[in-house]
């Protein structure tokens, strides 16, 4: 079966691989690149716990065709942080443990990093609805807000 | 050897901390890998077929077609899973659920399953399966389910719990019965009675990673499975046993969880993997889709609950009566048992009586969800108390600390209590800023009380001392919410070092003994009860081998900050010995040096909350939008206090989901309408506020540490004080949960009429 | 000396009894003796059952001392999420 040769950039690295073209770009991630820090929760776009960055714009991973990602320039949670240095708010999230199981954490960094990218000073409300996309099951929230509060601090230089 | 589990009373240096969690770098960096992260040379793809009907006799199953498709390597029924039970009646619902073997029970119970080489090829096998289905009548609700007319689900069920035994087959599995005194003359004497019926229609875990395992079985009998769950010493005992092996030989692996909250106590899908994998020779990987995982994982109980509590004028409560319905799926289950013991554990009474009743319906197979069956019958309880303490014109915190169970009281379940949390919980509620917090204009403020079990169990853990001198921690209980971090500082504590010396894992079924499953608030109290017992073991060997190494009876060693000293005037010359200094020698005095623990954790201990919710609800739209919410709620000692938060905003996070919003919907034929996240709504951030948490200590005797059990409790009052705040607000009493915007709407209509 | 309550399943196994005292000095005595008087108790106490000693929950550990007088109640083993 004849499948789709793409081209695209990945975390700064060019990449290239031939995908059928039913074939997510999360399935492309997580099967055929080893990229595996995006997850799966619904595969309807409706967890966020597959986002990505996709040409500075926040994407659910699954509601993309992996063909669609020719040209494209990607970010996911593998490229956050740079070698050892963790991003801040991967720092915070752990500083504030805005996270239980984990599963919803990649998502969630990405949604606040294109958050904090339009918005570096947002109010708490302006965070809840920011993040609106993105579900988590343990945490209710509370350390995850405050954790981007904190992170949005940092990063303005204060 | 037996170690004292009494608790000791010390002063931490570790526990109480609030350092960062070891496994978090690997959670933020994408590196964790959890149920559906991981792969096995020359996998296939496997992937179920599930029943469109709610209930329908399966006649005949023809996959010959998918067995010809190129790239299926293994197409399966449940002819191949023969009945191993040996009798063993819950074991054979678990096998009939994870196949179905004569009947189809419930929309999306498994029928057939393949494996091929991609998933594209897998589709089409799926599509190529006949199933020959003679569909019968179904029933879906609670209350329809145990009328007269309703369709049977098994001819074999006689209602037992009954006497006389009943002479027709009915969906009524079971009654149970708890209580004493004598509710009637109890009713007589009180000067108000509140009687209500309350439904709670059927919530999903909703944990957002879905069940997924890789498995891998050879010809020889050995297998391999890597799966998400909460307990992977109960998955390998329970797949080995439906597919005929060795305990021994089946290698299970824990991954990192993505959620459970008890929905990953019970196999689903695990069986059928290993079936499949056998069958095909090769590993295989099956991951549900969401869809399935709404439609054929089990979701909590569905509801129907009379409630009569009647009191003096004076607050005192004469008579509590409860009759609770909950639904099973299709196999008999403890849900309304459970229902019937916790609902007025919270109590001190001298009549109380409540009845559970086990109802079949055809739905999926009901599972655990934190503190299984509690949240409903709490939620009916305390809006009875609620209403009756307005009733009788007394502020309802101080109706129930009147009424509340303390030491020496007789539990609604049956033992008489010993020291206990529900007074204390009850005035730091009452005391805490929150309930002076000023009400607007369609406010409303509600609270309630919730109890629940915890438990112990089967545990055990190695702790081993390195040739450096650090620590590795290997433990059983799998990590759903940062114990790995907890345990560390309990090594840590235990051995006098700082915690970033000890390393916690996970081990596989390989690895180590038994260990019971993370549920029933375990995790960290039996862990932790287990690491402190192999710490101090390890502490003896080192202390031997300090003397060895001095020359000196080990009588004369003692252990303090981590290192071994020598006692007495005498000895005053000799430094005392690190853990590095000892561990370097090792190999000369003796070899590795270790401290490992087995044992039954006991004592866990019962534990009490209060929460107090304030609402606004819009009186055009029927939303409600939760304003303030507090959590109290007794942990015995905090091991990690971040994390105990993190247990109590995240149980109140899924009551408020279950009180405004989620539930399962059926339609006319039988089948579940919202199978995803659209439309099963769980809460987003911006439906909540912060929620404001405060740990009470009361130390738990039966712990060195005080530990209590924490991980359940924090869901069982929600529901019900949420109920109360919003009832508050709008002037009418809510007795059916989900409160969501169509029934508030409703209730003031009926109000308004 | 022990008095035992049965609830439940486990009462109507036992011939409706719900009370009951016994002389036993830890679990496992009290295990055998209740099966030898009530054999329908036999399925229940193998499938495992808590037992709880003046108030507090236990596992069916055999070893588990049962203090002189102390109230017993065996109930169903619970299930937790």
């Amino acid at each position: 079966m004849p499948g789709i040769a793409v081209t695209t950039t990945i975390n700064g690295d060019e990449v290239e691989f031939i995908c059928p073209a039913e074939e997510t770009l999360l399935d492309v991630l997580r099967d055929r690149l080893g990229l595996t820090g995006a997850k799966e929760g619904c595969g309807t776009g409706d967890c966020g716990a597959c986002s990505v960055i996709v040409d500075d714009r926040l994407v659910c991973a699954c509601l993309m065709l992996g063909a669609e990602a020719q040209g494209r320039r990607i970010e996911t949670i593998e490229g956050m942080a740079h070698g050892e240095k963790l991003h801040p708010l991967q720092t915070k999230f752990l500083e504030h443990a805005a996270l239980q199981c984990g599963i919803c954490t990649p998502g969630f960094l990405m949604a606040a990093k294109d958050l904090l990218a339009k918005n570096p000073n947002p109010t708490e409300e302006e965070i809840r609805f920011g993040l609106a996309g993105n579900l988590c099951r343990c945490t209710g929230y509370d350390k995850i807000v405050r954790a981007v509060q904190d992170a949005a601090r940092v990063m303005k230089g204060a | 050897m037996a170690f004292d589990a009494s608790f000791t009373g010390q002063k931490f240096k570790s526990v109480g901390t609030r350092p960062i969690r070891p496994d978090g770098i690997d959670k933020v960096t994408g590196r964790a890998r959890f149920g559906a992260d991981f792969n096995m040379p020359g996998q296939l793809v496997g992937r179920i077929l599930r029943s469109p009907h709610a209930h329908a006799r399966i006649k005949k199953i023809d996959t010959s077609k998918a067995e010809k498709l190129k790239g299926v390597k293994a197409v399966v029924t449940a002819a191949d899973l023969p009945d191993l039970t040996n009798g063993d009646a819950a074991m054979f619902d678990i096998l009939d659920n994870c196949m179905a073997r004569k009947r189809a029970f419930y929309d999306g119970h498994a029928v057939a399953a393949v494996a091929a080489i991609d998933a594209r090829t897998a589709k089409q096998a799926l599509k190529l399966i006949k199933v020959d289905y003679g569909v019968l009548p179904h029933v879906t609700d609670v209350d329809e389910a145990v009328k007269p007319k309703a369709p049977v689900l098994h001819k074999s069920v006689f209602t037992e719990g009954v006497d006389p035994k009943p002479k027709k087959p009915s969906n009524v599995a079971r009654r149970s019965q708890y209580g004493h005194g004598d509710v009637d003359a109890g009713f007589t004497a009180a000067d108000a009675i509140i009687e209500r019926t309350f439904r709670t229609e059927q919530t999903h875990q909703g944990y957002i990673e879905p069940h997924a395992c890789v498995a891998s079985v050879n010809s020889d009998g050995t297998g391999e499975l890597w799966v998400c769950t909460q307990g992977h010493f109960a998955y390998r005992q329970t797949c080995a046993q439906l597919l005929g092996m060795d305990v021994s030989k089946l290698r299970v692996t824990s991954s990192e969880i993505g959620g459970g909250f008890g929905g990953k106590t019970h196999v689903w899908a695990e069986p059928v993997a290993l079936a499949l994998s056998r069958k095909a020779g090769r590993p295989v990987k099956l991951v549900m889709t969401r869809n399935e995982v709404f439609r054929a994982s089990g979701p909590a109980s569905a509801t129907s609950i009379d409630v009569k509590i009647g009191a003096k004028k004076d607050g005192t409560v004469t008579a509590a009566e409860a009759t609770l319905r909950y639904s099973c799926g299709p196999y008999a289950g403890m849900w309304a048992e459970l229902g019937a013991m916790t609902s007025f554990a919270c109590y001190d009474l001298k009549n109380v009586k409540s009845v559970g009743y086990e109802v079949l319906v055809n739905r999926p197979k009901t599972a655990a969800y934190r503190a299984p069956s509690a949240p409903m019958a709490a939620f009916a309880v305390e809006s009875v108390m609620d209403e009756l303490a307005h009733k009788i014109g007394m502020d309802p915190v101080k109706f129930r600390i009147k009424n509340a169970a303390r030491e020496g009281s007789k539990s609604s379940y049956g033992p008489v209590y010993g020291p206990i949390g529900i007074g204390p919980t009850l005035e730091a509620a009452q005391k805490h800023p929150h309930m002076k917090a000023p009400l607007g204009k369609n406010q409303g403020r509600g609270m309630a009380c919730g109890f629940w079990f915890n438990f112990g169990g089967q545990t055990c853990t190695d702790l081993n001392i390195g040739i450096d001198g650090t620590v590795t921690l290997a433990v059983g209980t799998v990590d759903v919410g940062g114990s790995r971090a907890s345990l560390t500082l309990v090594a840590a504590e235990e051995l006098g070092i700082p915690y970033e010396q000890v390393k916690v894992v996970v081990a596989d079924t390989a690895t180590l003994g038994h260990n019971d499953m993370t549920d029933g608030s375990r995790g960290t109290f039996s862990s932790s009860m287990a690491t402190i017992f192999a710490a101090r073991n390890a502490i003896k060997v080192m202390r031997e081998r300090a003397a060895r190494m001095w020359d000196i009876p080990v009588e004369d060693v003692t252990w303090e900050d981590g290192h071994a000293k020598a006692k007495g005037q005498k000895r005053g010359n000799l430094a005392p010995l690190s853990i590095k200094e000892i561990a370097a020698a090792a190999p000369n005095t003796g070899g590795p040096i270790a401290g490992h623990n087995e044992i039954v954790a006991d004592g866990a201990g019962v534990s009490f909350a209060t929460h107090i919710c304030d609402v606004e609800v819009d009186p055009e739209t029927g939303a409600t939008k939760v304003l303030r919410y507090t959590v109290v709620q007794d942990a015995g000692k905090a091991v990690h206090p971040t994390y105990v938060e993190g247990q109590y905003q995240g149980g109140a996070a899924q009551g408020i989901g279950w009180a405004l919003n989620e539930e399962y919907i059926y339609g006319k034929d039988g089948r579940l309408q919202n199978a995803g996240f659209l439309d099963y709504r769980i809460p987003v951030c911006s439906d909540l506020p912060m929620i404001d948490t405060m740990i009470l200590e009361i130390p738990n005797p039966n712990h060195p540490y005080g530990v209590r059990g924490v991980g359940e409790t924090s869901i069982v009052p929600p529901l019900a004080a949420i109920a109360n705040a919003v009832s508050s607000a709008v002037g009418v009493r809510m007795t059916h949960i989900p409160m969501s915007p169509p029934r508030i709407l409703a209730a003031l209509d009926a109000a308004k009429a | 000396m022990v008095q035992v309550a049965l609830w439940g399943a486990l009462s109507a196994a036992a011939g409706g009894k719900k009370a009951l005292d016994i002389e036993a000095k830890d679990i496992r005595e009290l295990f055998r003796k209740l099966e030898e008087r009530y054999p329908g108790l036999k399925p229940h106490i193998e499938r495992g059952i808590a037992v709880s000693i003046d108030g507090v929950i236990y596992r069916d550990t055999w070893s588990k001392e049962l203090p002189d007088k102390a109230e017993i109640y065996l109930l169903p083993r619970i299930a937790g999420g």
